[in-house]
Order: structure tokens, then C-alpha cells, then sequence
């Protein structure tokens, strides 16, 4: 096919920034971890409070709550971070939007984590309203009953549950944050994607660049699949859900 | 806040973001199609018995569905040029232009999604349809064609629509290779009069106007296929 094979590329001397290829590569990966670790903390927050408010019986905030949802499930994650990063600041009061363009410390780097936190945010929010939905009525009732405030029938009984039956879906939506975490490139967000498309566009060497950052894909989905089953299995509570049969 | 602003460019570029949004729903569909034949071709393939189908089909899917799909379109932005030398056997081969390499890289990489959800589906199907086929003396063939795929599909159907409103939001992804689908034409619009704000404060509301009016569309249709389950 006329290619010329040099797995040897990424010990040679880069021809942009400083020391090899490899460490350009490792470079994208730590701000692909930082990018999607830092945004998932926002994600993880905010979508909880999200999710339970929409299933509270405050009919305001379950109408505020379902709103946030649609519009940032409904705007491809592109258009947002393009938003994030070019209009935030002209929307802002002068000042604000004057800091973000000039003082605010590696705006693409905050921009792409703010708009993949709070973009995540909406999708974990559905899995946590989700998993409240699917607990039975009837421990509802129950706690009520017993006399619990709202606030205690979430705390004890609802979230506990409702957490660990979402742990599957939030396997997965964690994963997706790691792969949503390229689309911060075309911010310039020089993470893994980014850099490896850098180096095939210096060195020609696509196929080496590119299944670099394959593999390293591969091994993050990994670790996080290994991790996951740990801390479902470190959770689980007898006799429920998931735990049956196996 | 809205002072400064000129809304009007819109207006005047109107027909080079319909241009854009055409392509955008060009591919969206034909990737669509596409990513459900080939996926329903990988679930049959992984629901299968024999090892030598199984095990490529899952590798596949699991392969594909731990990449960001941008790395995906680069893949194939450097694969397909390769690829053509290789089968036409010509150094010097014509392209076959980005719009098919951004169509095949789609199509290969929503076809890992959709073959999970089809399999899912046709998992749904009771075990007995499959049984009372067999004992009818249908071949594997005529069993799936007949009386699996159809229950399946139908009960699928509004997870494959949705499926499509998320590929649709997708493609606006060809971005990174420089394509004018509507987002790219917003961009170029935005770049070019220096109208960022408006430009892509627009491109969010057309997205959003049509995908929540899609999902809608799909939650009614969920609603009207299955009244059972309600």
C-alpha cells in the first residue's frame, strides 16, 4: 500500500513543542483524564441535584430541572462548546466577560470542562431520575408513613437505593464523558485525539499516531469498567437488585 | 445585552445555511440507513452460536464504542485514501470525496451502536416465537425474516429514531475535517462577517427546535406502538 511503517516515531524528537512524540501523546492523555475527571466532579454534582429535582413534588423546580435537561440534551455538544467558549463572554456583564477573555487562567481548558460538566450534567440527571422512579411506591409510602420528612425519605431511603441501581447507566455515561472529552479539541484543547492528529500531520506516520490513541482509549474504558465492578460489588446490598443469581 | 448584535446576517446567508443543513440531513439519513443494515447484520452475528461470527462482531462493537467518534473520522480521513489504492490498484486513485468518507466513517461507527440496540431487541422477542418457527419447519433464514426481525423492529422503533436524533446532533462533528454541513456553514459564516455570537446562538436554536420537536414526535409514537405497556 506504500506505507512506510516506523513504529519508532514516537521515541524521535518532535518537531513541535519539546521531547518526543510519546511525550506529546501522554501529554494529550493526562488532559484527556483531567478534562473528563474535572468535568464529570460538575456532572456528577449537578446532574444528582437535577435528578432529584425533577422528582420532587416542588413543581417549580421539576419544571426548572426538566427545562435545563431538554436544552442541553437537544444542542449537539459541539454548538455548546463553541458557545462556552466564544459567546459566554460577550453575554456576560462587561467585566465578567472582559476576565474570562483575558484573566481567566486557560480559558479553552475551563471552558471545555465547564460546558462537558454541565452538558453531562443533563444526561446524568435522566439516569438519577431514573433510577428514583424505579425504587417501589411503596417504600415511599412506607418512610412517609413512618414519619420521615421529604428531605429524610431522600437521604435514607430513595438515594441509597436509587444510586445503586444506576450504576450500570452511570458506567457508561461516565465512559462517554472520556470520549465527549475530544469534541474540547476544536476549542484547542491539545488532548488525545488532538495530538495524535497533530503528529500524523507533522510525520505522515497516521496509522502509528492514531493507534496510539486507540489503545490508549481502549485502556481507559478498561480501568473504568474494573473500577466500576469493584465499587458495585463493594456496594451491593443483599438480597437486591443485581445481586440475585450471581 | 443584545445591543451591537446584527441579527440580519442570518437573513442574508440564509441560503448557504440551507445548503448546509441539506448536507447535514443528507448524512444524517444515509448513516442511519446505512448503521442499521450493517448493524442488524453484526447482532445477527453476535447473537450467533458459531465462534467464528461471535467473536469478530463483538470485537467490533466493543472497539468502536470505546473511541470518540472524532478519532473514528480521522481514522477514516487517513484510511480511505489507502484503502482505494489498495483496491483499485492504483497509486494515484481518485478520492472519493469527503462526503462518502464522512458517510462510511458514520455509518461504520453508529452501526456498533445500533447493532447493540437490535440485539437488544431482537433478545426481547419471546423465546417461543422462536420455537413455534422452527417447529413450523422455517429455516434460520425464513425464521428471522419472517417472524423475528419484524417483532423486533417494531419494537425497536423509537429507539431507533432516537438513536437518529443523536446522530443527527453527531454530525455536526465533520466540523473537524473541515465539511460544511450546517454547522460548518454557520462557522464559516461566523468566521468569515466576524458574527460569532449570533451565528452560533442561531445553530443552537435550530438544532434545538428540531431535535426536541423529533423526540417529541418519538415519545408520541413510543406511546401510540405500545399502549400496553402504559
Amino acid at each position: 500500500m506504500g506505507y512506510n511503517w516506523n513504529w519508532g516515531i514516537f521515541f524521535e524528537k518532535a518537531l513541535f513543542g519539546s521531547g518526543t512524540y510519546l511525550d506529546l501523546i501522554l501529554s494529550g492523555l493526562q488532559w484527556t483524564l483531567v478534562v473528563s475527571l474535572l468535568a464529570w466532579v460538575i456532572a456528577f454534582s449537578v446532574g444528582s441535584v437535577l435528578g432529584v429535582l425533577r422528582t420532587t413534588s416542588l413543581k417549580f423546580f421539576r419544571a426548572f430541572a426538566t427545562t435545563y435537561v431538554e436544552i442541553f440534551r437537544n444542542i449537539p455538544l459541539l454548538v455548546q462548546m463553541f458557545i462556552w467558549y466564544f459567546v459566554m463572554p460577550e453575554l456576560m456583564p462587561k467585566a465578567v466577560g472582559d476576565w474570562m477573555k483575558t484573566g481567566m487562567p486557560m480559558p479553552e481548558h475551563s471552558s471545555a470542562i465547564l460546558c462537558l460538566g454541565f452538558y453531562t450534567a443533563s444526561r446524568v440527571a435522566e439516569q438519577v431520575r431514573s433510577g428514583i422512579h424505579s425504587i417501589p411506591s411503596g417504600q415511599t409510602y412506607a418512610a412517609y408513613a413512618m414519619g420521615l420528612t421529604e428531605a429524610q425519605v431522600y437521604r435514607h431511603v430513595l438515594l441509597p437505593m436509587g444510586y445503586r441501581i444506576i450504576i450500570p447507566p452511570m458506567t457508561s455515561e461516565f465512559l462517554t464523558i472520556f470520549k465527549n472529552s475530544s469534541v474540547a479539541l476544536t476549542i484547542g484543547v491539545l488532548e488525545l485525539t488532538a495530538q495524535s492528529r497533530q503528529i500524523t500531520e507533522y510525520t505522515f506516520q497516521g496509522f502509528e499516531a492514531f493507534t496510539a490513541a486507540t489503545v490508549l482509549y481502549i485502556m481507559i474504558t478498561m480501568t473504568v469498567i474494573v473500577i466500576m465492578r469493584y465499587v458495585e460489588g463493594r456496594v451491593r446490598v443483599p438480597g437486591f437488585i443485581g445481586t440475585g443469581g450471581r | 445585552m443584545f445591543t451591537g448584535f446584527d441579527w440580519e446576517v442570518i437573513w442574508r446567508t440564509k441560503a448557504y445555511l440551507w445548503q448546509g443543513m441539506l448536507f447535514t440531513f443528507n448524512l444524517t439519513l444515509l448513516a442511519m440507513l446505512g448503521g442499521i443494515l450493517i448493524g442488524t447484520l453484526l447482532a445477527l452475528m453476535r447473537l450467533s452460536s458459531y465462534r467464528i461470527f461471535n467473536i469478530p462482531a463483538g470485537a467490533y462493537v466493543n472497539l468502536l464504542r470505546s473511541i470518540p467518534l472524532i478519532l473514528v473520522i480521522f481514522w477514516f480521513y487517513f484510511l480511505v485514501p489507502f484503502a482505494i489504492k489498495f483496491i483499485t490498484g492504483q497509486p494515484h486513485a481518485e478520492g472519493i470525496g469527503p462526503f462518502y468518507s464522512a458517510l462510511i466513517a458514520f455509518t461504520i461507527f453508529e452501526a456498533a451502536y445500533y447493532c447493540e440496540i437490535i440485539r437488544a431487541g431482537i433478545q426481547s422477542v419471546p423465546r417461543g416465537q422462536v420455537n413455534a418457527a422452527y417447529a413450523l419447519g422455517l429455516t434460520y433464514r425464513q425464521a428471522m425474516m419472517k417472524v423475528i426481525l419484524p417483532q423486533a423492529f417494531r419494537n425497536m422503533i423509537p429507539i431507533l429514531l432516537t438513536q437518529g436524533v443523536i446522530l443527527f446532533q453527531d454530525t455536526s462533528l465533520v466540523y473537524v475535517v473541515g465539511l460544511t454541513d450546517f454547522m460548518g456553514a454557520a462557522n464559516k459564516v461566523a468566521q468569515r462577517d466576524a458574527r460569532l455570537v449570533e451565528l452560533y446562538l442561531f445553530a443552537a436554536f435550530v438544532y434545538f427546535v428540531l431535535c426536541f420537536s423529533a423526540s417529541y414526535a418519538v415519545k408520541q409514537l413510543q406511546a401510540k406502538l405500545a399502549p400496553s405497556s402504559r
